[in-house]
């Protein structure tokens, strides 16, 4: 017991809890606001590697930091409009073409990074996002090295959290996203576009979970490796559900996940001799799922979520 | 006619004669060049492959070979591939069974004619399966003698992939040898269960350090990263990285696959390839295994130590054991 109370006293593991949850923060909000249009993107996790390959690419070829950020969101955007593409106005199967876009952004970033590097034995490095010490709060004894201590990308996270709770509950584009993902009939007969507002909120929540895959690359590490998204995609896709689409539930959402994969790690260390370690590795997903499971029978999932609209056809 | 015809004619066989010999030596030069393919599971990035690429890449290079290679096969895809280079009349195909033993040596089983050097944790299978392992027990245990040297919370932290024999071997020899000279030292063990996931290596090296530990054994990229940030040292394994993290790295344990491959090629040309098992060729006798020790951070009397430990290994007059079982925390 003393080492569990010993372990949450320290700010570090705060600290690390939200960085694990910053990549999370943003794939939640991406498919929040794809599933709240009506369209499940399943895409997130070739999107995620995409945007992670292709973040990082444009850093270390000299396109700074920012300018890595922004390459990778138009990327993940790219991707999105494929599947926006083929689910809204062409109404195929969200799941196959999601799993589709998943295996063809997998293999473009792979492809794009070895035909840009063939021959190195490492990765080049680039210089990530450093962690920005608040003015005077990140001083603060226990609150300053677990809260203000982080990246920009993980206040633009936080920020992001804020813009899409206030588009989606105070503006009328966000009234519009719900409706076209709960009745998209209605939305039509207001005169708006269906196809429009679906694509469009596929095409942002993609460029959103694109720019959660370059925190990978850019904050967390400073290099691009295969397959070190390691389904980090997938989770956000349960995390919405257990959000209920919401976005400050997400980030609740995200923050449990990161904090039950930072206790793990460190119940590792502290349990090795007595549990064995694959255990502690099970818990956060085994927790995901109990939370998941208490959380859903309340979900309030999109109506048309799933659902295909014709123009015309009733 | 016979003027003109004369020189063209003289001209003529000489082309003819040098095409002649050309058709003639061509295959022969050809022929003494063992075609060889390799098959990975993951990017040539990865530290393992790496060495194994480097080797292959270094006799594709001196002229003694022809290389070809396949990154990133999935394991469910591994068979097809090594049917695909069989059927093209390799000579020597190099990979890693880890993850498919049974279906990689059934496929052996059906190219009698072309030699398999297979990474993997079990023994060679006649005729023609043969099987290697970085065996660099024997520098983990020096580098590992450091460590426990230079630790001064007597805390180690270790981050590893999967906890499989390869890499529970390493880290025993590693323990054992920070043991042998401090016997104080304890341990933390995490396995993150992903060969390939930095962020999350780094996270489980940080709380570790939490713990109070401060030297770091990086069995995965990641690990190296965090002790730079937190001001901590730490041990390299299989390759040297000591550039990317400077005055992080204290010593590194290198594995060297050129002699296991040099040999397998050798046996290949002769026509002495058969089944066994080419780990030793990674032993440090062999040169299969090294340890490199930054100087300006390991003190003096520390490096006579080691030295004289690993003549003593090079000599045969000390032996390394090798434990496979799961190491875990004892902090």
């Amino acid at each position: 017991m003393i080492e569990i109370l010993e372990i949450l006293a320290n700010p570090n593991f705060w600290a690390a809890t939200i960085r694990i949850a910053t990549p999370l923060v943003f794939g939640v909000l991406g498919a929040l606001l794809c599933e709240r249009a009506g369209v499940l993107n399943l895409g997130i996790e070739g999107i995620f590697t995409a945007g992670a390959m292709a973040g990082w690419m444009a850093a270390w070829l000299g396109a700074g930091l920012w300018g890595g950020v922004l390459v990778a969101a138009v990327a993940g955007g790219l991707f999105g409009l494929l599947h926006a593409v083929l689910t809204v106005p062409l109404g195929l199967s969200q799941h196959v073409s999601g799993l589709g876009v998943t295996l063809l952004a997998t293999s473009v970033a792979y492809f794009g990074y070895r035909t840009a590097l063939p021959d190195v034995s490492s990765p080049p490095r680039i210089e990530p996002f450093p962690p920005l010490d608040v003015p005077l709060l990140s001083e603060l004894p226990f609150f300053g090295p677990a809260l203000f201590q982080h990246t920009a990308l993980t206040w633009l996270a936080l920020g992001m959290v804020v813009v899409v709770w206030w588009v989606m509950t105070r503006t009328p584009l966000g009234l519009a996203i719900r409706a076209v993902g709960d009745n998209p009939d209605a939305v039509d007969a207001q005169g708006l576009s269906v196809y429009g507002l679906r694509i469009g909120a596929v095409m942002a929540g993609s460029a959103l979970m694109a720019v959660g895959g370059a925190f990978l690359t850019m904050a967390a590490f400073d290099a691009f490796f295969f397959g070190m998204v390691n389904g980090r995609g997938w989770i956000c896709i349960a995390l919405v559900i257990f959000a209920s689409w919401r976005p400050w539930k997400a980030l609740f959402g995200a923050l449990l996940f990161g904090a039950f994969d930072a206790f793990q790690v460190r119940l590792q260390t502290a349990f090795g001799e007595e549990v064995p370690g694959q255990l502690f590795l099970m818990t956060p997903y085994i927790l995901s799922i109990i939370a998941l499971v208490v959380a859903a029978r309340r979900a309030d999932y999109p109506r048309a979520l799933l659902a295909p609209w014709f123009k015309g056809q009733r | 006619m016979t003027r003109i015809s004369k020189p063209l004619g003289r001209r003529m066989f000489m082309a003819v004669a040098a095409a002649t010999a050309a058709l003639f030596t061509l295959p022969a030069a050809a022929e003494e060049k063992a075609d060889v393919a390799a098959i990975y599971t993951v990017p040539v990035e990865q530290q393992w492959v790496s060495r194994i690429h480097k080797a292959l890449k270094a006799a594709e290079a001196e002229g003694r070979i022809t290389y070809e290679f396949s990154e990133n096969v999935a394991n469910t895809d591994y068979e097809r591939v090594m049917r695909e280079y069989a059927e093209a009349d390799k000579d020597l195909v190099v990979g890693e069974a880890f993850a498919v033993e049974r279906a990689a040596r059934n496929v052996a089983a059906d190219y009698p004619e072309v030699a398999f050097l297979m990474g993997s944790s079990f023994g060679p299978a006649k005729p023609n399966f043969a099987v290697f392992d970085n065996w660099i027990h024997e520098p983990s245990y020096l580098t590992g003698m450091i460590a426990g040297e230079m630790t001064e919370s007597d805390k180690i932290g270790m981050v590893g992939g999967f906890a499989i024999p390869e890499v529970n071997r390493l880290m025993h020899a590693f323990m054992a040898g920070a043991r042998e000279v401090n016997p104080e030292v304890c341990f933390m063990v995490s396995f993150i269960n992903s060969w390939y996931d930095p962020p999350k290596a780094k996270e489980a090296a940080f709380a570790q350090m939490d713990a109070g530990a401060d030297i770091m054994y990086a069995e995965r990229f990641g690990v190296s990263d965090a002790a730079v940030e937190r001001d901590v040292k730490a041990i390299g394994n299989v390759i040297d990285t000591a550039g990317d993290y400077p005055d992080t790295i204290l010593a590194s344990a290198i594995w060297h696959m050129e002699p296991t491959i040099d040999q397998a090629i050798e046996d290949v040309a002769s026509g002495d390839f058969e089944a066994a098992d080419y780990g030793q060729y990674s032993f440090m006798a062999h040169g299969g295994g090294s340890i490199v020790i930054d100087e300006s951070l390991v003190p003096e009397k520390v490096v006579e130590e080691v030295e004289a430990t690993k003549q003593e290994i090079l000599n045969g007059m000390f032996r390394v054991n090798v434990n496979d079982e799961e190491p875990s925390s004892d902090c």
